[in-house]
């Protein structure tokens, strides 16, 4: 999971702290990856060094420093956004965060990063079903592997199917944004990790 | 130009408050002996778009094109030709006649187009062998599968001198090996030069076109490049 991204998703709304970082990570991902205070300032060193954002004050170290996305920043954040993941590994948990990154941020259309998503797993289909197409009527295994991989890319689209459908319902009938992490909620996800 | 082309096609139910815009300045076409699938949720136009691309509805806007006729300026008569003889159709629901055998629902098409009552049954009964179906032509539908019914429908689609195949969710609830048979049967007429539609919100199904669509609230949004051969798939997905 890519920590280094969403931050950078979070400061594409504007300059925050590191603890202000990591609070609104928690709550933007469903309370489904925690995050220490460590791993929030080494990320953001890591990015300063690379450039891709910037902190306001040198001087001051600590949790008075603001930082904001620098526009190398912004470029890296928007391509990550639509590269697909390797799907040769179980994708789920990446395209998630991924769209849940791309809700976060007000100015990119959640709706097309999770289309460009679909659409390149749909691709992925028809060339696995183009070669059940030509060899899987003699080939048995090879058949056998495409449709497990088939079954597992149509899984992901399910997936991105009814997050398009919740989100577009949610649009209409909004809720309010959570305050405070569900405490039972994450002591679920985090045995579950 | 393509067998079969939809431009700019606009379809508006009712009017005023209870207006819905079920199809939005829509254009595709589809080439002899392709297959285009469109997918898009439901209530997304799929069915509008496939009624009004087989002419069993008129578009608010926009035409409809098949083999270079528009159908805005075929004569009724025209049209009910091309629907009996050029279009083959698999409806959401297979639509078969309950009071008819799976072979006289294949053959009626062809009578009803002047083909002998004769010929039209050996027509019908080898569409049937194709389809693994020969010994159920005497049964009547309540007498078939969920599977046996489908295969009836895409066998009435694709008998006599069919040249545009227009298919509503052509799986519907079926499990994966009948799907796949559907497909293959559908691909097999693209073989031969018919040009094919498959409207569905099942992306197994989708990834058999050679070309896939994507249609959200009435509006083409994207769609599917070209995919490169197969060998890239084998070097970069996991090993069989
Ligand atoms: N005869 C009609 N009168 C009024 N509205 C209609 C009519 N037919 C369809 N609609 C509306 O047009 C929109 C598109 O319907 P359509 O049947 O084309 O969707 P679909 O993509 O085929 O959905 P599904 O996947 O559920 O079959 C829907 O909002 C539907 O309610
Ligand atoms: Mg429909």
């Amino acid at each position: 999971m890519s920590v280094r991204h969403a931050l950078l998703g979070l400061l594409s709304e504007g300059p925050k702290y590191g603890h202000q970082l990591r609070q609104e990570f928690e709550a933007r991902t469903g309370d489904v990856w925690a995050l220490n205070v460590g791993q929030v300032y080494t990320t953001l060193q890591r990015l300063e060094r690379d450039g891709l954002v910037a902190s306001d004050d040198e001087a001051a170290e600590g949790p008075q420093k603001a930082f904001r996305i620098t526009e190398a920043g912004a470029e890296e954040l928007a391509e990550w956004l639509r590269t697909p993941p390797d799907l040769t590994t179980p994708p789920r948990d990446e395209l998630v965060i991924k769209v849940l990154v791309a809700l976060a941020m007000p100015t990119v259309d959640v709706h097309e990063v999770i289309q460009a998503h679909r659409r390149y797993l749909v691709e992925l289909m028809q060339q696995w079903t183009r070669l059940k197409e030509d060899e899987g009527e003699f080939d048995l295994p090879l058949a056998l592997v495409v449709d497990a991989e088939l079954g597992r890319l149509d899984s992901v689209i399910r997936w991105l199917d009814s997050a398009d459908g919740r989100l577009k319902r949610a649009v209409v009938e909004p809720t309010a944004p959570t305050a405070a992490p569900a405490p039972r909620l994450r002591r679920r996800l985090a045995v579950r990790r | 130009m393509s067998f079969l082309e939809l431009r700019h096609v606009t379809k508006v139910y009712g009017d005023g408050s209870s207006e819905v815009r079920a199809l939005d300045d829509v254009s595709l076409g589809v080439d002899r002996g392709g297959l285009v699938a469109v997918m898009g949720p439901s209530g997304s136009g799929k069915s509008t778009l496939l009624t009004i691309a087989g002419s069993l509805e008129e578009p608010s806007g926009g035409e409809v094109v098949i083999d270079g006729h528009s159908l805005s300026e075929m004569s009724h008569n025209d049209k009910a030709r091309l629907r009996r003889r050029t279009i083959g159709y698999v409806f959401q629901d297979f639509n078969l006649l309950p009071g008819l055998t799976a072979a006289e629902n294949v053959s009626l098409p062809l009578e009803l187009d002047g083909t002998g009552a004769r010929r039209a049954r050996t027509a019908a009964l080898e569409a049937l062998e194709r389809l693994g179906l020969v010994e159920r032509a005497g049964h009547f539908p309540d007498q078939l599968s969920g599977g046996e019914r489908q295969r009836v429908a895409i066998a009435r689609a694709v008998v006599g001198e069919r040249r545009l195949l227009l298919a509503d969710e052509p799986s519907g609830a079926l499990d994966s090996a009948n799907s796949e048979a559907v497909m293959r049967m559908i691909l097999a007429a693209c073989k031969t030069g018919v040009a094919a539609m498959v409207v569905t919100h099942d992306a197994q199904l989708a990834a058999w076109a050679d070309r896939v669509v994507f249609l959200r609230d009435g509006t083409v949004v994207d769609q599917t490049v070209p995919p490169p051969s197969a060998e890239a798939l084998i070097s970069s997905g996991p090993k069989p």
